[in-house]
């Protein structure tokens, strides 16, 4: 079956809308239930890190770049560097890790 | 009312000068998924989530279900429950009603990351100010993405590949390093996913679904294990 790339979008553009929206409007109290809390306040780090290993290692033509992005990104975001900065370390990273690789 | 645009304009550039660096490789992931740029920059305007974003792109190059994309969805923006709980106590009462839904709309981890750090209430100039700025950078990034992205070298756009995943490692290692179940949680969701994407039967998967099943299972467990007592709900990025 063909999909149609506008749908799709608009189907991604409702459900963030709904999940960014509903808590705001509806829920005008905190969240007692220890589960819930403790469980949405997992989701975050757990899917990102779901997605981004062993993603990362894959997202470069040499896996070894990959690797020494990954290095780079948790050793400067261990120490605090921003989403910006971060990011481009890694990129800088793979670059010059594939320069490494391909002159030898 | 002046005053908080103008702040607002000042707090957003700099996150907007960010969010162009990440979404020009969005958009490279956008392109090989078939999107053209008004495609990219209506996706990003109306999500602006980098990894709901990924996800959907992702999804739309494997030809995925519609429910996939939305299960997905869910999962991949999660956080941002939390954050929009964490934002309606920051609501005066007075404030009308629309306001919560504009402001609730425009949710991302740094704009929600300057509504928290705000005095007092929430100031809906202030917010939609930031908000606008930023978006305008993170839509045309994504769409420049898409435009450039095949004009540049390869070894270019391999680096430009990993910027995506250099935010996320950006988002859950400062938290991991603060919080030792966070960054327990992290290792073994870096070692589940990596064991899902080579062990046999489970690596055959959707990219999409391997992220609902480890996500919603690893939560659930740390969830029981390691119960939560004393966060509001929202965490900045």
């Amino acid at each position: 079956m063909t999909h149609s790339i506008y749908i799709y979008i608009l189907v991604a553009a409702g459900v963030s809308f709904l999940i960014r929206v509903l808590p705001l409007t509806l829920i005008r109290k905190q969240i007692t239930n220890t589960f819930l809390r403790s469980f949405l306040f997992y989701v975050p780090y757990v899917t990102l890190a779901v997605m981004t290993f062993p993603a990362i290692v894959d997202a470069a033509r040499y896996p070894a770049a990959g690797v020494a992005a990954l290095i780079v990104g948790v050793v400067l975001a261990w120490f605090g560097a921003g989403l910006f900065p971060v990011a481009v370390s890694c990129c800088g990273a793979v670059f010059l890790a594939e320069l490494l690789l391909g002159a030898v | 009312m002046h005053r908080d645009i103008l702040h607002g304009a000042r707090d957003g550039l700099p996150i907007g000068l960010g969010y162009f660096a990440v979404a020009f490789s969005l958009g490279i992931t956008a392109k090989a998924a078939g999107l053209v740029p008004a495609q990219g920059f209506i996706a990003s305007f109306l999500n602006h989530a980098s990894a709901g974003e990924y996800a959907l792109f992702s999804l739309i190059a494997a030809n995925a279900a519609y429910w996939e994309v939305a299960m997905v969805i869910c999962i991949t923006n999660a956080r941002y429950l939390l954050m929009s709980a964490a934002l309606s106590q920051k609501f005066s009462p007075e404030t009308p009603f629309f306001h919560r839904l504009l402001i609730g709309f425009g949710i991302t981890d740094e704009i929600f990351g300057l509504g928290i750090a705000q005095k007092g209430w929430l100031s809906p100039a202030y917010m939609y100010s930031a908000f606008l700025v930023a978006e305008l950078f993170w839509s045309s990034g994504t769409a420049s993405g898409i435009i450039a992205g095949n004009i540049l070298p390869a070894n270019v756009v391999s680096a430009l590949s990993v910027a995506i995943y250099g935010m996320f490692l950006a988002i859950i290692i400062p938290p991991a390093r603060e919080n030792r179940v966070v960054a327990g949680l992290v290792l073994v969701s870096f070692a589940c996913s990596f064991a899902f994407s080579v062990l046999p039967l489970v690596s055959a998967l959707s990219g999409g679904m391997k992220t609902i099943i480890l996500t919603v299972a690893i939560s659930a467990v740390g969830a029981v294990l390691f119960p939560v007592r004393d966060t509001k709900g929202g965490e900045t990025a």
